[in-house]
């Protein structure tokens, strides 16, 4: 994608979430009998991040030579952001151990293309590690399921 | 007298077993983080941030302020060895560092850098200790405009410098702003932001932000690619890790240079090391009588950029402890761990907490000394951390990561929170929006609308109260200049061009 696109495109984003806090900020007191209100603050931080993302979509559009940015790569992270988000939406159902060792071995065997027998024993250590460490000897309560769970 | 006794009981503070034991660990985690590219100081102390609170405070603010100074230490470790800087204050010291390696003087340049580490930091902490408590008197006079002036004017300053585009650098400390909005109003008991969430009803937690956009995003980051450096040998025997006598003759400079430079640019909000180790190397070669040599494997390249990166640590450290507002992210993550066990950073912050001010301070000088017999003896262990695999490294920062959210709050969308965050992290990272002035913007914007509020309540609501107090007035021309100077041509150049360099 190259920058000017990028620059577009966040630009506009960030207009959407200006207009979303201008609006909010409307509903709110501007000024109370003690002084500013609630919308006051956020009134005005909100119309500088309009005209602010304004100024970035203009510059974005009237830019002659577009520098790119350089996405490869990018599918990686994703894909491991992917499967983050994926696991910790599974810790309700599996708890944090089951779900931090399967997100271990993912990483493991497809970003790095190591051997299952190699991502196994990885994803055991670590979810193992954490358990003991945090559950059993910390007391810190993590997400569990099962045997798992401390007492 | 006052500075002596209190840096006495300091050291009585300091020196207890337990609190040398954190300050031992600091340093240590602190050099590990350094010497690993990727992970900088802010990542790790926000991802420890929540296990730190079952802690008695001050060993916890030695703990993460040993991190803080140790990375800066172990930094300079992989941009030696590796001509891969382990932070982004070490980048200047590749340009000498990895030359010297290759020359077959890896020693001498770990050894230079330690010592100018060790020369600097000491100074940086002398620099911290002798300046606070005044600036703490002065700052005793300030009431609520002149707060919101002094933050709006660091706020500023972060701005300037955080990157190329201030454009950018201002809508992300807007998306801070509006982030630290999320919750209940203080003043009203008005939600706002919440999207009918009652998690969301006490705000989004600091370390929620920070671990999601240091740490997540420096993972994803780091992702991109399964290339791993190799590095050049580190010698063997203390004996070849120490510099000649030359050497050190020809670095007195330097020494002397990345100490008060370092320190005085610490203190300016918004410059941190990195920028603190670029000016001391631009000095350096400047007055050097042997400016040909740099790049090439001067050791004055490694000294002066490898002292200042130190030195600022304690000038960063005086606006946080004195003022409460911090310069840069990893001070605004240390504010928000102070704020967090109940402490007020601020003009009565030394006077109403002397054990823990102190403490630290004693703790810093005691950290120094521990890093330079660390440095220098443990170095070839120190790279070896190098050979961490990554398939190991990485998804044990994303467990410490999640299990350090979840064991602050209890609940998974605080977990969820982070993921997006880390999201949110990541693609800035891509679109070159800068990561600091978001924090910042986050960690200031409670205390900034609070102090507008008040000091238009203190007016009844006539804004000249900004322009009629002569700090306000002062501060907040400085930062309006600062915001002007994109359409000063020459002065933007000039700006593009020092960030560049």
């Amino acid at each position: 994608m190259r920058a000017g696109n990028a620059d577009l495109w966040s630009g506009l984003a960030l207009a959407a979430l200006a207009g979303y806090i201008i609006v909010q900020a409307s509903g709110w007191d501007y000024t109370g009998p003690d002084g500013p209100g609630a919308g006051f603050f956020p009134l005005w931080y909100g119309i500088a991040m309009a005209a602010l993302s304004a100024a970035l979509v203009a510059s974005s559009v009237l830019r002659s030579a577009p520098e790119s940015v350089d996405w490869r790569g990018a599918g990686r992270a994703f894909t491991v952001w992917l499967a983050l988000a994926l696991s910790v939406a599974a810790f309700k159902l599996v708890g944090f151990v089951i779900g931090f060792a399967a997100l271990t071995f993912f990483m493991v065997v497809v970003m790095y293309r190591r051997p299952a027998v190699v991502a196994a024993v990885v994803a055991v250590a670590l979810a193992a590690g954490f358990y003991v460490l945090f559950q059993r000897l910390l007391d810190v309560n993590l997400p569990c399921v099962w045997i798992f769970c401390p007492g | 007298m006052d500075i002596l006794s209190g840096l006495m009981q300091g050291f009585a503070v300091a020196l207890q077993p337990v609190n040398l034991l954190w300050c031992f660990v600091g340093v240590v985690l602190g050099t590990v983080v350094g010497v690993m590219p990727g992970l900088g100081p802010p990542a790790t102390i926000a991802m420890l941030l929540p296990l730190t609170f079952l802690m008695n405070p001050a060993g916890a603010m030695i703990m993460l302020a040993g991190i803080y100074y140790g990375a800066k230490y172990g930094g300079s470790t992989t941009s030696i060895l590796l001509n891969v800087p382990g932070e982004s204050a070490s980048v200047v010291t590749c340009l000498d560092g990895y030359a010297m390696a290759r020359k077959g003087r890896a020693g001498a340049a770990l050894g230079i850098a330690a010592i100018a580490s060790f020369v600097a930091g000491t100074v940086g902490v002398l620099g911290l200790m002798l300046i606070a408590p005044p600036l703490a008197k002065v700052a005793l006079a300030f009431s609520a405009p002149e707060y919101f002036s002094l933050m709006a004017f660091g706020l500023a300053m972060v701005v300037l410098l955080a990157g190329r585009s201030m454009l950018k650098a201002l809508l992300a400390m807007l998306v801070g702003l509006w982030i630290a909005g999320i919750g209940t109003d203080p003043f009203s008991t008005t939600s706002r932001f919440t999207f009918g969430r009652l998690e969301l009803l006490s705000g989004v937690d600091f370390v929620v932000v920070a671990i999601g956009v240091f740490a997540l995003a420096e993972v994803l980051a780091c992702m991109e690619g399964r290339a791993e450096g190799q590095a050049l040998p580190v010698p063997k025997g203390l004996r070849n890790l120490l510099p000649t006598l030359q050497d050190l003759k020809d670095c007195r400079f330097a020494f002397v240079n990345g100490s008060v430079l370092g320190f005085l640019i610490g203190v300016l909000p918004g410059a941190g090391s990195t920028i603190a180790s670029f000016i001391s190397y631009g000095v350096e070669k400047a007055v050097s009588r042997r400016p040909q040599e740099f790049g090439k494997g001067a050791v004055e390249g490694v000294a002066a950029p490898e002292g200042a990166n130190n030195s600022e640590t304690g000038g960063a450290l005086v606006p946080l402890l004195t003022l409460g507002i911090p310069g840069s992210g990893t001070t605004a993550v240390l504010l928000a761990a102070l704020v967090l066990w109940g402490f007020k950073p601020g003009p009565l912050f030394i006077s109403e907490n002397p054990s823990l001010f102190w403490g630290l301070v004693a703790s810093m000088y005691i950290g120094n000394v521990m890093l330079l017999v660390l440095n220098l003896p443990l170095v070839p262990l120190f790279a070896q951390v190098l050979r961490t695999p990554g398939f190991v490294l990485y998804p044990l920062i994303l467990g410490i990561s999640i299990v350090g959210v979840y064991s602050v709050s209890g609940s998974l969308f605080d977990v969820s929170l982070v993921v997006a965050f880390g999201l949110l992290g990541y693609l800035m990272r891509k679109l070159d929006y800068p990561a600091a002035p978001l924090v910042l913007g986050l960690v200031l914007g409670g205390a900034m609308e609070r102090a507008l509020r008040q000091s238009l309540m203190m007016s009844q609501g006539d804004l000249s109260i900004l322009a009629t107090r002569p700090i306000c007035a002062v501060m907040l021309s400085l930062a309006l200049l600062i915001l002007l100077i994109p359409s000063f041509n020459k002065l933007n150049a000039w700006r593009l061009q020092a960030l560049e360099e």
